[in-house]
Protein backbone atom coordinates (compact mmCIF):
# COMPACT_ATOMS: atom_id res chain seq x y z
CA UNK A 1 0.00 0.00 0.00
CA UNK A 2 3.04 2.80 1.07
CA UNK A 3 4.51 1.83 -2.03
CA UNK A 4 1.61 2.75 -4.41
CA UNK A 5 1.08 5.54 -2.44
CA UNK A 6 4.78 6.67 -2.94
CA UNK A 7 4.48 5.51 -6.48
CA UNK A 8 1.50 7.49 -7.46
CA UNK A 9 3.11 10.24 -5.72
CA UNK A 10 5.51 10.55 -8.10
CA UNK A 11 2.97 10.83 -11.04
CA UNK A 12 1.32 14.11 -11.51
CA UNK A 13 -1.32 12.67 -13.54
CA UNK A 14 -2.48 10.10 -11.57
CA UNK A 15 -2.13 12.10 -8.51
CA UNK A 16 -4.34 15.03 -9.80
CA UNK A 17 -7.12 12.25 -10.64
CA UNK A 18 -6.74 10.86 -7.58
CA UNK A 19 -7.46 14.15 -6.06
CA UNK A 20 -10.07 15.10 -8.31
CA UNK A 21 -11.94 11.34 -7.61
CA UNK A 22 -11.66 12.23 -3.99
CA UNK A 23 -13.04 15.38 -3.76
CA UNK A 24 -15.84 14.42 -5.51
CA UNK A 25 -16.91 11.40 -3.57
CA UNK A 26 -16.73 13.41 -0.25
CA UNK A 27 -18.82 16.07 -2.36
CA UNK A 28 -21.28 12.84 -2.81
CA UNK A 29 -20.89 11.65 0.48
CA UNK A 30 -21.26 14.62 2.81
CA UNK A 31 -23.45 16.34 0.33
CA UNK A 32 -26.05 16.48 3.34
CA UNK A 33 -24.07 18.59 5.40
CA UNK A 34 -21.96 20.76 3.13
CA UNK A 35 -24.75 21.65 0.45
CA UNK A 36 -25.39 25.38 0.57
CA UNK A 37 -28.90 25.89 0.47
CA UNK A 38 -32.17 23.94 -0.13
CA UNK A 39 -31.66 22.22 -4.17
CA UNK A 40 -35.23 22.11 -4.77
CA UNK A 41 -36.65 25.50 -3.14
CA UNK A 42 -38.13 26.92 -6.16
CA UNK A 43 -37.75 31.37 -5.94
CA UNK A 44 -40.00 32.45 -8.85
CA UNK A 45 -38.06 35.67 -8.44
CA UNK A 46 -34.86 34.87 -8.52
CA UNK A 47 -34.74 32.97 -11.52
CA UNK A 48 -32.14 33.01 -14.08
CA UNK A 49 -30.28 35.31 -11.24
CA UNK A 50 -26.19 34.98 -12.87
CA UNK A 51 -23.56 33.89 -10.78
CA UNK A 52 -22.61 35.92 -7.70
CA UNK A 53 -19.29 34.46 -7.71
CA UNK A 54 -19.19 34.04 -3.94
CA UNK A 55 -19.79 30.94 -2.24
CA UNK A 56 -21.26 32.55 1.17
CA UNK A 57 -24.19 33.50 -0.93
CA UNK A 58 -26.98 32.09 -2.73
CA UNK A 59 -26.68 31.84 -6.71
CA UNK A 60 -22.90 31.44 -6.42
CA UNK A 61 -23.25 29.47 -9.52
CA UNK A 62 -26.49 31.23 -10.82
CA UNK A 63 -29.97 30.20 -10.48
CA UNK A 64 -31.84 28.31 -13.01
CA UNK A 65 -35.30 28.87 -14.35
CA UNK A 66 -37.03 28.08 -11.30
CA UNK A 67 -34.78 30.20 -9.32
CA UNK A 68 -33.07 26.96 -7.95
CA UNK A 69 -29.65 27.36 -6.23
CA UNK A 70 -27.00 25.38 -9.42
CA UNK A 71 -24.15 25.14 -7.16
CA UNK A 72 -26.54 23.56 -4.44
CA UNK A 73 -27.85 21.20 -7.31
CA UNK A 74 -24.89 20.00 -8.52
CA UNK A 75 -23.24 18.96 -5.03
CA UNK A 76 -26.78 17.10 -4.57
CA UNK A 77 -26.52 15.79 -8.03
CA UNK A 78 -22.66 14.57 -7.71
CA UNK A 79 -24.96 11.79 -5.12
CA UNK A 80 -26.98 10.62 -7.95
CA UNK A 81 -24.29 10.83 -10.99
CA UNK A 82 -22.20 8.80 -8.66
CA UNK A 83 -24.24 6.30 -6.88
CA UNK A 84 -26.14 5.30 -10.06
CA UNK A 85 -22.13 4.88 -11.52
CA UNK A 86 -20.56 3.15 -8.79
CA UNK A 87 -23.80 0.55 -9.01
CA UNK A 88 -23.58 0.06 -12.59
CA UNK A 89 -20.24 -0.79 -12.54
CA UNK A 90 -20.68 -2.82 -9.61
CA UNK A 91 -23.27 -4.94 -10.88
CA UNK A 92 -21.63 -5.08 -14.63
CA UNK A 93 -18.40 -6.43 -12.85
CA UNK A 94 -19.56 -8.51 -11.05
CA UNK A 95 -21.88 -10.66 -13.74
CA UNK A 96 -18.75 -9.74 -16.58
CA UNK A 97 -15.82 -11.12 -14.25
CA UNK A 98 -18.45 -14.40 -13.06
CA UNK A 99 -19.07 -14.83 -17.31
CA UNK A 100 -15.05 -14.53 -17.83
CA UNK A 101 -14.00 -16.56 -15.21
CA UNK A 102 -16.24 -19.42 -16.60
CA UNK A 103 -15.00 -18.55 -20.20
CA UNK A 104 -11.55 -19.10 -19.12
CA UNK A 105 -11.59 -21.81 -16.65
CA UNK A 106 -13.97 -24.17 -18.29
CA UNK A 107 -13.43 -23.21 -22.47
CA UNK A 108 -14.96 -25.33 -25.01
CA UNK A 109 -18.89 -24.68 -24.98
CA UNK A 110 -19.38 -22.27 -22.05
CA UNK A 111 -16.60 -20.36 -23.87
CA UNK A 112 -17.76 -20.00 -27.30
CA UNK A 113 -21.33 -19.22 -25.86
CA UNK A 114 -20.45 -16.17 -23.73
CA UNK A 115 -17.44 -14.95 -26.27
CA UNK A 116 -20.49 -14.93 -28.92
CA UNK A 117 -22.90 -13.18 -26.16
CA UNK A 118 -20.19 -10.14 -26.04
CA UNK A 119 -19.75 -10.20 -29.76
CA UNK A 120 -23.23 -9.72 -30.50
CA UNK A 121 -23.61 -7.44 -28.13
CA UNK A 122 -20.95 -5.43 -29.38
CA UNK A 123 -22.24 -5.10 -32.50
CA UNK A 124 -25.39 -2.82 -31.72
CA UNK A 125 -23.79 0.65 -30.94
CA UNK A 126 -23.72 0.93 -27.29
CA UNK A 127 -25.81 4.16 -27.42
CA UNK A 128 -28.38 2.30 -29.60
CA UNK A 129 -28.39 -1.00 -27.45
CA UNK A 130 -29.08 1.71 -24.64
CA UNK A 131 -31.82 3.98 -26.30
CA UNK A 132 -33.71 0.01 -27.74
CA UNK A 133 -33.63 -0.93 -23.87
CA UNK A 134 -34.42 2.14 -22.32
CA UNK A 135 -37.36 2.15 -25.20
CA UNK A 136 -38.37 -0.98 -24.37
CA UNK A 137 -38.64 -0.87 -20.67
CA UNK A 138 -39.53 3.17 -19.69
CA UNK A 139 -37.43 5.51 -18.63
CA UNK A 140 -36.65 4.87 -14.38
CA UNK A 141 -33.63 5.55 -12.21
CA UNK A 142 -33.69 1.52 -11.45
CA UNK A 143 -34.23 0.51 -16.08
CA UNK A 144 -31.05 3.40 -16.15
CA UNK A 145 -28.93 1.38 -13.99
CA UNK A 146 -29.94 -1.83 -15.55
CA UNK A 147 -28.87 -0.87 -18.97
CA UNK A 148 -25.58 0.71 -18.02
CA UNK A 149 -24.68 -2.36 -16.02
CA UNK A 150 -25.91 -4.56 -19.12
CA UNK A 151 -23.80 -2.49 -21.79
CA UNK A 152 -20.51 -2.66 -19.41
CA UNK A 153 -19.86 -6.60 -18.93
CA UNK A 154 -18.38 -7.55 -21.88
CA UNK A 155 -14.95 -5.44 -21.43
CA UNK A 156 -14.94 -7.18 -17.76
CA UNK A 157 -15.40 -10.55 -19.39
CA UNK A 158 -12.49 -10.52 -22.12
CA UNK A 159 -10.04 -8.99 -20.34
CA UNK A 160 -10.83 -11.85 -16.92
CA UNK A 161 -11.47 -14.38 -19.58
CA UNK A 162 -7.33 -13.36 -20.68
CA UNK A 163 -6.27 -13.57 -17.96
CA UNK A 164 -7.46 -16.76 -16.58
CA UNK A 165 -5.93 -19.08 -19.90
CA UNK A 166 -2.28 -17.87 -18.43
CA UNK A 167 -3.35 -18.65 -15.26
CA UNK A 168 -4.95 -21.85 -15.73
CA UNK A 169 -1.71 -23.64 -16.15
CA UNK A 170 0.07 -22.34 -13.65
CA UNK A 171 1.75 -24.14 -11.13
CA UNK A 172 -0.25 -23.24 -8.08
CA UNK A 173 -3.38 -24.02 -9.82
CA UNK A 174 -2.00 -27.43 -10.74
CA UNK A 175 -1.22 -28.69 -7.70
CA UNK A 176 -4.28 -27.07 -6.42
CA UNK A 177 -6.08 -29.45 -8.57
CA UNK A 178 -3.58 -32.53 -7.88
CA UNK A 179 -4.48 -31.90 -4.70
CA UNK A 180 -8.21 -32.82 -5.30
CA UNK A 181 -9.19 -29.55 -5.83
CA UNK A 182 -12.80 -28.51 -7.77
CA UNK A 183 -13.56 -26.33 -10.10
CA UNK A 184 -15.41 -23.84 -8.17
CA UNK A 185 -12.99 -24.05 -5.83
CA UNK A 186 -9.74 -23.61 -7.50
CA UNK A 187 -12.05 -20.45 -9.34
CA UNK A 188 -13.12 -18.83 -6.14
CA UNK A 189 -9.48 -19.46 -4.12
CA UNK A 190 -7.03 -19.44 -6.57
CA UNK A 191 -8.10 -17.55 -9.35
CA UNK A 192 -10.44 -15.10 -8.72
CA UNK A 193 -7.83 -13.22 -6.55
CA UNK A 194 -5.50 -13.15 -9.16
CA UNK A 195 -7.76 -11.52 -11.93
CA UNK A 196 -9.06 -8.81 -9.91
CA UNK A 197 -6.43 -6.50 -9.98
CA UNK A 198 -7.34 -6.27 -13.84
CA UNK A 199 -10.64 -6.05 -13.04
CA UNK A 200 -10.63 -3.49 -10.93
CA UNK A 201 -8.95 -1.08 -13.57
CA UNK A 202 -11.16 -1.97 -15.75
CA UNK A 203 -13.72 -0.83 -13.95
CA UNK A 204 -12.15 2.42 -13.03
CA UNK A 205 -12.07 2.98 -16.63
CA UNK A 206 -15.65 1.75 -16.84
CA UNK A 207 -16.78 4.17 -14.52
CA UNK A 208 -15.82 6.79 -17.04
CA UNK A 209 -18.14 5.42 -19.68
CA UNK A 210 -20.65 5.23 -17.72
CA UNK A 211 -20.58 8.77 -16.12
CA UNK A 212 -20.90 9.78 -19.86
CA UNK A 213 -23.59 7.31 -20.85
CA UNK A 214 -25.62 8.45 -18.15
CA UNK A 215 -25.39 11.55 -18.38
CA UNK A 216 -26.36 11.48 -22.39
CA UNK A 217 -29.25 9.56 -21.91
CA UNK A 218 -30.30 11.92 -19.21
CA UNK A 219 -29.33 14.58 -21.13
CA UNK A 220 -31.63 12.93 -23.98
CA UNK A 221 -34.74 13.05 -20.80
CA UNK A 222 -34.14 8.78 -20.89
CA UNK A 223 -32.45 8.75 -17.67
CA UNK A 224 -32.90 10.63 -14.27
CA UNK A 225 -36.09 11.83 -13.97
CA UNK A 226 -37.11 14.78 -12.62
CA UNK A 227 -36.86 16.33 -10.08
CA UNK A 228 -34.00 14.19 -9.20
CA UNK A 229 -30.74 16.65 -10.19
CA UNK A 230 -28.34 15.09 -12.16
CA UNK A 231 -25.75 16.83 -14.09
CA UNK A 232 -26.96 15.50 -17.73
CA UNK A 233 -30.47 16.45 -16.88
CA UNK A 234 -29.56 19.92 -15.70
CA UNK A 235 -27.54 20.38 -18.73
CA UNK A 236 -30.67 19.54 -20.73
CA UNK A 237 -32.88 21.99 -19.00
CA UNK A 238 -30.38 24.96 -19.48
CA UNK A 239 -30.14 23.63 -22.97
CA UNK A 240 -33.31 26.03 -23.81
CA UNK A 241 -31.58 28.91 -22.02
CA UNK A 242 -28.07 29.16 -23.77
CA UNK A 243 -28.69 32.57 -25.04
CA UNK A 244 -29.50 34.52 -21.89
CA UNK A 245 -28.04 32.27 -19.29
CA UNK A 246 -24.66 30.33 -19.97
CA UNK A 247 -24.66 29.39 -16.50
CA UNK A 248 -27.49 26.75 -16.40
CA UNK A 249 -25.54 24.38 -18.57
CA UNK A 250 -22.05 25.44 -18.60
CA UNK A 251 -21.34 24.53 -14.49
CA UNK A 252 -22.51 21.04 -14.64
CA UNK A 253 -21.23 20.32 -17.98
CA UNK A 254 -17.74 21.42 -15.83
CA UNK A 255 -18.60 19.10 -13.21
CA UNK A 256 -18.86 16.32 -15.66
CA UNK A 257 -15.90 17.19 -16.86
CA UNK A 258 -13.87 17.01 -14.18
CA UNK A 259 -15.27 14.04 -12.68
CA UNK A 260 -14.86 12.16 -16.18
CA UNK A 261 -10.96 13.50 -16.25
CA UNK A 262 -10.54 12.56 -12.62
CA UNK A 263 -11.75 9.05 -13.26
CA UNK A 264 -9.49 8.60 -16.54
CA UNK A 265 -6.22 9.74 -15.27
CA UNK A 266 -6.79 7.56 -12.27
CA UNK A 267 -7.90 4.94 -14.80
CA UNK A 268 -4.51 5.32 -16.73
CA UNK A 269 -2.24 5.63 -13.85
CA UNK A 270 -3.43 2.41 -12.49
CA UNK A 271 -3.67 0.76 -15.59
CA UNK A 272 0.31 1.70 -15.94
CA UNK A 273 1.28 0.50 -12.86
CA UNK A 274 -0.53 -2.47 -12.17
CA UNK A 275 -0.42 -4.22 -15.58
CA UNK A 276 1.56 -2.94 -18.08
CA UNK A 277 0.11 -5.67 -20.55
CA UNK A 278 -3.30 -3.48 -20.67
CA UNK A 279 -1.96 -1.00 -22.38
CA UNK A 280 -3.53 0.11 -25.26
CA UNK A 281 -6.70 -1.98 -24.39
CA UNK A 282 -8.46 0.99 -24.93
CA UNK B 1 -6.99 -16.40 -46.86
CA UNK B 2 -10.30 -17.24 -48.02
CA UNK B 3 -11.14 -19.43 -44.95
CA UNK B 4 -10.42 -16.27 -43.45
CA UNK B 5 -12.74 -14.39 -45.35
CA UNK B 6 -15.39 -17.15 -45.09
CA UNK B 7 -15.18 -17.11 -41.27
CA UNK B 8 -15.37 -13.55 -40.96
CA UNK B 9 -18.64 -13.29 -43.00
CA UNK B 10 -20.30 -16.59 -41.36
CA UNK B 11 -19.01 -14.33 -38.05
CA UNK B 12 -20.58 -11.36 -39.64
CA UNK B 13 -24.06 -13.07 -40.04
CA UNK B 14 -24.16 -14.28 -36.87
CA UNK B 15 -24.07 -11.04 -35.48
CA UNK B 16 -26.53 -9.64 -37.70
CA UNK B 17 -28.86 -12.57 -36.29
CA UNK B 18 -27.92 -11.23 -32.83
CA UNK B 19 -28.84 -7.94 -33.85
CA UNK B 20 -32.05 -8.91 -34.51
CA UNK B 21 -32.90 -11.17 -31.91
CA UNK B 22 -32.23 -8.07 -29.44
CA UNK B 23 -34.64 -6.23 -31.63
CA UNK B 24 -37.23 -8.64 -30.95
CA UNK B 25 -36.80 -9.38 -27.49
CA UNK B 26 -36.98 -5.66 -26.71
CA UNK B 27 -39.73 -5.46 -28.73
CA UNK B 28 -41.54 -8.35 -26.44
CA UNK B 29 -40.46 -6.44 -23.26
CA UNK B 30 -42.73 -3.27 -24.41
CA UNK B 31 -45.42 -4.55 -23.40
CA UNK B 32 -48.48 -5.54 -25.93
CA UNK B 33 -48.52 -4.29 -29.29
CA UNK B 34 -52.21 -4.76 -29.96
CA UNK B 35 -53.09 -2.13 -26.95
CA UNK B 36 -50.23 0.24 -27.67
CA UNK B 37 -51.47 0.57 -30.93
CA UNK B 38 -55.38 0.64 -30.43
CA UNK B 39 -56.67 4.04 -29.03
CA UNK B 40 -57.17 3.45 -25.25
CA UNK B 41 -61.46 2.51 -24.13
CA UNK B 42 -60.76 -0.66 -27.22
CA UNK B 43 -62.94 -3.41 -26.43
CA UNK B 44 -61.27 -6.60 -25.63
CA UNK B 45 -62.91 -7.72 -28.92
CA UNK B 46 -60.88 -5.42 -30.75
CA UNK B 47 -57.73 -6.14 -28.94
CA UNK B 48 -58.26 -9.67 -29.66
CA UNK B 49 -58.57 -9.01 -33.19
CA UNK B 50 -55.73 -7.17 -33.36
CA UNK B 51 -53.73 -10.06 -31.31
CA UNK B 52 -54.75 -12.52 -33.99
CA UNK B 53 -53.89 -10.07 -36.93
CA UNK B 54 -50.57 -9.59 -35.83
CA UNK B 55 -49.61 -13.28 -34.67
CA UNK B 56 -49.45 -12.33 -31.27
CA UNK B 57 -51.61 -15.46 -30.06
CA UNK B 58 -49.39 -17.82 -31.62
CA UNK B 59 -46.41 -19.45 -29.77
CA UNK B 60 -43.55 -16.72 -28.62
CA UNK B 61 -41.25 -19.51 -30.75
CA UNK B 62 -43.48 -18.88 -34.08
CA UNK B 63 -43.44 -15.39 -33.60
CA UNK B 64 -39.77 -15.19 -33.19
CA UNK B 65 -39.46 -17.03 -36.90
CA UNK B 66 -41.96 -14.78 -38.27
CA UNK B 67 -40.14 -11.67 -37.02
CA UNK B 68 -37.20 -12.50 -38.10
CA UNK B 69 -38.41 -13.63 -41.57
CA UNK B 70 -40.00 -10.72 -41.29
CA UNK B 71 -37.29 -8.57 -40.99
CA UNK B 72 -34.82 -10.07 -43.42
CA UNK B 73 -37.13 -8.40 -46.47
CA UNK B 74 -37.22 -5.11 -44.28
CA UNK B 75 -40.17 -5.37 -42.73
CA UNK B 76 -40.45 -4.26 -39.17
CA UNK B 77 -44.09 -2.96 -39.17
CA UNK B 78 -45.66 0.15 -39.44
CA UNK B 79 -45.03 3.35 -37.94
CA UNK B 80 -48.05 5.00 -36.82
CA UNK B 81 -46.77 8.28 -36.33
CA UNK B 82 -45.72 8.51 -40.25
CA UNK B 83 -48.05 6.14 -41.63
CA UNK B 84 -45.90 4.08 -43.80
CA UNK B 85 -43.10 0.89 -42.97
CA UNK B 86 -40.72 1.78 -40.26
CA UNK B 87 -38.04 1.12 -42.13
CA UNK B 88 -38.94 3.39 -45.24
CA UNK B 89 -38.76 6.35 -42.11
CA UNK B 90 -35.81 5.25 -40.64
CA UNK B 91 -34.14 4.83 -44.43
CA UNK B 92 -35.10 8.92 -45.57
CA UNK B 93 -33.32 9.80 -42.12
CA UNK B 94 -30.17 7.56 -43.37
CA UNK B 95 -28.14 9.86 -46.10
CA UNK B 96 -28.05 12.76 -43.58
CA UNK B 97 -27.01 10.90 -40.71
CA UNK B 98 -24.18 9.00 -43.10
CA UNK B 99 -23.43 12.60 -44.28
CA UNK B 100 -22.77 13.91 -41.05
CA UNK B 101 -21.02 10.81 -39.70
CA UNK B 102 -18.71 11.09 -42.90
CA UNK B 103 -17.70 14.36 -42.32
CA UNK B 104 -16.90 13.93 -38.86
CA UNK B 105 -14.90 10.86 -39.59
CA UNK B 106 -12.69 12.77 -42.20
CA UNK B 107 -12.07 15.87 -40.01
CA UNK B 108 -12.04 13.95 -37.03
CA UNK B 109 -9.44 11.82 -38.43
CA UNK B 110 -7.13 14.91 -39.70
CA UNK B 111 -7.26 16.07 -36.67
CA UNK B 112 -6.42 13.51 -34.35
CA UNK B 113 -3.64 12.57 -36.37
CA UNK B 114 -2.27 15.71 -36.47
CA UNK B 115 -2.50 16.27 -32.85
CA UNK B 116 -0.86 12.48 -32.32
CA UNK B 117 1.75 12.93 -35.00
CA UNK B 118 3.13 16.33 -33.31
CA UNK B 119 3.28 14.88 -29.41
CA UNK B 120 4.85 11.77 -30.53
CA UNK B 121 7.08 13.99 -32.66
CA UNK B 122 8.05 16.42 -29.65
CA UNK B 123 8.21 14.14 -27.40
CA UNK B 124 9.09 15.83 -24.04
CA UNK B 125 8.54 19.26 -25.12
CA UNK B 126 5.46 21.89 -24.03
CA UNK B 127 3.82 21.17 -27.19
CA UNK B 128 3.50 17.28 -26.49
CA UNK B 129 1.99 18.10 -22.63
CA UNK B 130 -0.35 20.65 -24.39
CA UNK B 131 -1.31 18.31 -26.66
CA UNK B 132 -1.80 15.54 -24.51
CA UNK B 133 -3.65 17.56 -22.05
CA UNK B 134 -6.30 18.81 -24.67
CA UNK B 135 -6.58 14.78 -25.93
CA UNK B 136 -7.33 14.35 -22.19
CA UNK B 137 -9.82 17.14 -21.89
CA UNK B 138 -11.55 16.16 -25.11
CA UNK B 139 -12.12 12.40 -23.92
CA UNK B 140 -13.55 13.53 -20.70
CA UNK B 141 -15.67 16.15 -22.25
CA UNK B 142 -19.48 14.87 -22.87
CA UNK B 143 -20.16 15.00 -26.55
CA UNK B 144 -23.83 16.75 -25.90
CA UNK B 145 -21.88 19.37 -23.81
CA UNK B 146 -19.23 20.40 -26.65
CA UNK B 147 -22.24 20.87 -28.36
CA UNK B 148 -24.01 23.61 -26.82
CA UNK B 149 -20.48 25.34 -25.85
CA UNK B 150 -19.87 25.87 -29.39
CA UNK B 151 -23.60 26.56 -30.04
CA UNK B 152 -23.00 29.46 -27.45
CA UNK B 153 -19.75 30.07 -29.13
CA UNK B 154 -20.64 30.59 -32.87
CA UNK B 155 -24.30 30.84 -33.18
CA UNK B 156 -25.29 32.74 -30.13
CA UNK B 157 -22.05 34.73 -29.60
CA UNK B 158 -20.42 35.37 -32.69
CA UNK B 159 -23.21 34.62 -34.80
CA UNK B 160 -21.01 32.82 -38.00
CA UNK B 161 -23.03 29.70 -37.94
CA UNK B 162 -26.78 28.57 -37.81
CA UNK B 163 -27.12 26.28 -34.45
CA UNK B 164 -30.09 24.41 -36.06
CA UNK B 165 -31.37 22.78 -39.44
CA UNK B 166 -29.08 21.05 -42.21
CA UNK B 167 -30.45 23.24 -45.38
CA UNK B 168 -26.84 24.29 -46.30
CA UNK B 169 -23.40 23.45 -45.94
CA UNK B 170 -22.66 26.09 -42.96
CA UNK B 171 -25.81 24.43 -41.26
CA UNK B 172 -23.20 20.93 -41.84
CA UNK B 173 -20.29 22.97 -39.75
CA UNK B 174 -21.60 22.98 -36.21
CA UNK B 175 -22.84 19.44 -35.79
CA UNK B 176 -20.12 18.06 -38.43
CA UNK B 177 -16.87 19.49 -35.92
CA UNK B 178 -19.16 18.71 -32.62
CA UNK B 179 -18.42 14.96 -33.45
CA UNK B 180 -15.20 14.93 -34.95
CA UNK B 181 -13.56 17.01 -31.64
CA UNK B 182 -15.44 14.11 -29.69
CA UNK B 183 -13.37 11.44 -32.01
CA UNK B 184 -10.44 13.02 -32.75
CA UNK B 185 -8.88 12.94 -29.01
CA UNK B 186 -9.62 9.14 -29.07
CA UNK B 187 -7.42 8.61 -32.02
CA UNK B 188 -4.62 11.71 -30.37
CA UNK B 189 -4.10 9.71 -28.09
CA UNK B 190 -3.73 6.04 -29.84
CA UNK B 191 -1.39 7.18 -32.50
CA UNK B 192 1.06 9.23 -30.07
CA UNK B 193 1.53 6.03 -28.14
CA UNK B 194 2.03 3.77 -31.76
CA UNK B 195 4.23 5.94 -33.61
CA UNK B 196 6.50 6.31 -30.04
CA UNK B 197 6.68 2.47 -30.43
CA UNK B 198 7.03 2.88 -34.03
CA UNK B 199 9.94 4.92 -34.09
CA UNK B 200 11.99 2.80 -31.48
CA UNK B 201 11.78 0.20 -34.41
CA UNK B 202 14.95 -0.96 -36.25
CA UNK B 203 13.52 -0.07 -39.67
CA UNK B 204 13.50 3.29 -38.59
CA UNK B 205 16.82 3.32 -37.19
CA UNK B 206 18.11 2.04 -41.04
CA UNK B 207 16.25 4.66 -42.55
CA UNK B 208 17.98 7.24 -40.20
CA UNK B 209 21.14 5.92 -40.60
CA UNK B 210 20.66 6.29 -44.48
CA UNK B 211 20.58 9.59 -43.92
CA UNK B 212 17.07 9.94 -45.13
CA UNK B 213 15.27 13.48 -44.41
CA UNK B 214 13.55 13.54 -41.68
CA UNK B 215 10.04 14.51 -43.27
CA UNK B 216 10.79 11.37 -45.13
CA UNK B 217 11.02 8.87 -42.25
CA UNK B 218 8.07 9.93 -40.55
CA UNK B 219 5.95 10.11 -43.04
CA UNK B 220 6.90 7.48 -45.23
CA UNK B 221 8.11 4.84 -42.76
CA UNK B 222 6.55 5.38 -38.95
CA UNK B 223 3.46 6.96 -39.72
CA UNK B 224 2.74 4.26 -42.49
CA UNK B 225 3.02 1.65 -39.58
CA UNK B 226 1.07 3.42 -37.01
CA UNK B 227 -1.71 4.23 -39.23
CA UNK B 228 -2.27 0.39 -38.78
CA UNK B 229 -3.13 0.80 -35.70
CA UNK B 230 -5.47 3.22 -36.26
CA UNK B 231 -7.20 0.95 -38.53
CA UNK B 232 -8.22 -1.59 -35.98
CA UNK B 233 -9.66 1.40 -34.19
CA UNK B 234 -11.65 2.46 -37.21
CA UNK B 235 -14.56 0.04 -35.81
CA UNK B 236 -14.98 1.66 -32.45
CA UNK B 237 -14.64 4.86 -33.82
CA UNK B 238 -17.88 4.50 -35.95
CA UNK B 239 -19.70 2.67 -33.07
CA UNK B 240 -18.72 5.66 -31.39
CA UNK B 241 -19.65 8.33 -34.22
CA UNK B 242 -23.35 6.42 -34.85
CA UNK B 243 -23.98 6.78 -31.04
CA UNK B 244 -22.80 10.22 -30.74
CA UNK B 245 -24.94 10.93 -33.85
CA UNK B 246 -27.92 10.60 -31.80
CA UNK B 247 -26.77 13.12 -29.50
CA UNK B 248 -25.47 15.85 -31.85
CA UNK B 249 -28.59 14.86 -34.35
CA UNK B 250 -30.82 16.36 -31.09
CA UNK B 251 -28.78 19.56 -29.87
CA UNK B 252 -28.66 20.25 -33.96
CA UNK B 253 -31.91 19.10 -34.82
CA UNK B 254 -29.89 17.62 -37.81
CA UNK B 255 -32.92 15.18 -39.74
CA UNK B 256 -30.88 11.86 -39.18
CA UNK B 257 -31.79 8.69 -37.94
CA UNK B 258 -30.33 9.77 -34.57
CA UNK B 259 -33.20 12.28 -33.65
CA UNK B 260 -35.54 10.33 -35.23
CA UNK B 261 -35.11 7.33 -32.43
CA UNK B 262 -35.34 9.57 -29.76
CA UNK B 263 -38.69 11.09 -31.05
CA UNK B 264 -40.08 7.91 -31.57
CA UNK B 265 -39.16 7.11 -28.21
CA UNK B 266 -40.86 10.18 -27.09
CA UNK B 267 -44.38 9.06 -28.78
CA UNK B 268 -43.76 5.35 -28.38
CA UNK B 269 -43.75 5.04 -31.72
CA UNK B 270 -41.49 1.66 -31.14
CA UNK B 271 -41.71 -0.10 -34.80
CA UNK B 272 -38.82 2.96 -35.83
CA UNK B 273 -36.88 2.93 -32.79
CA UNK B 274 -36.46 -1.36 -33.55
CA UNK B 275 -35.91 -0.33 -37.52
CA UNK B 276 -33.37 2.04 -36.72
CA UNK B 277 -31.44 0.02 -34.54
CA UNK B 278 -31.73 -3.05 -36.79
CA UNK B 279 -30.55 -1.03 -39.90
CA UNK B 280 -27.80 0.99 -37.89
CA UNK B 281 -26.43 -1.69 -35.77
CA UNK B 282 -26.39 -3.68 -39.26
CA UNK B 283 -24.18 -1.07 -40.34
CA UNK B 284 -21.65 -0.97 -38.21
CA UNK B 285 -21.06 -4.98 -38.56
CA UNK B 286 -20.44 -4.21 -42.05
CA UNK B 287 -17.99 -1.27 -41.31
CA UNK B 288 -16.50 -3.85 -38.59
CA UNK B 289 -16.49 -6.61 -41.01
CA UNK B 290 -14.83 -4.12 -43.69
CA UNK B 291 -12.29 -2.97 -41.51
CA UNK B 292 -11.11 -6.99 -40.44
CA UNK B 293 -10.98 -7.87 -44.06
CA UNK B 294 -8.80 -4.87 -44.64
CA UNK B 295 -7.07 -5.29 -41.68
CA UNK B 296 -5.91 -8.99 -43.23
CA UNK B 297 -4.95 -7.39 -46.82
CA UNK B 298 -2.55 -4.37 -44.83
CA UNK B 299 -1.40 -6.76 -41.82
CA UNK B 300 -0.71 -10.67 -43.61
CA UNK B 301 0.13 -11.88 -39.66
CA UNK B 302 -3.64 -11.29 -39.09
CA UNK B 303 -4.62 -14.24 -41.66
CA UNK B 304 -1.57 -16.72 -40.56
CA UNK B 305 -2.93 -17.12 -37.01
CA UNK B 306 -6.46 -17.37 -38.07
Amino acid sequence: MRNVLRHLLRSPAGLIGAVIVVAFVLIALLAPIIVPFDPLQLNLRGRLTPPTWSLLDRYSMGADQLGRDILSRIVVGSRITLAVAAIAVLVGGTIGILLGLCAGYFGGWADRIIMRLADIQLSVPLMLFALIVIAALGASLPNLIAVLALTGWTRYARVVRGEVLSLREREFVLMARAAGARGARILWWHILPNVMTAAIVVATLELARVVILESALSFLGLGVQPPDASWGRMLADGRGYIASAWWLSTFPGIAIVLVVLGVNLLGDWMRDFFDPKLVGSR
Amino acid sequence: MRSYVLTRCIEALVAVWGVLTIVFIAARLTGDPAILMLPTGASPTQIAELRHELGLDRPLWDQYAIFIADAVRGDFGVSFQHHKPALDVVLERFPATVRLALSALVLGTALGLGTGMIAALKRGTMIEVAAMTLALLGQATPVFWLGIVLILVFAVQLQWLPAAGSETFAHLVLPATTLALFISAAIARLLRSSMIEVLKEDYVRTAWAKGLAPHIVYLRHAARAALTSVLTMLGIITGELLGGAVIVETIFSWPGVGRTVVQAIDVKDFTVVQAAVALVSTVFVIVNLAVDLLYGVVDPRVRVER
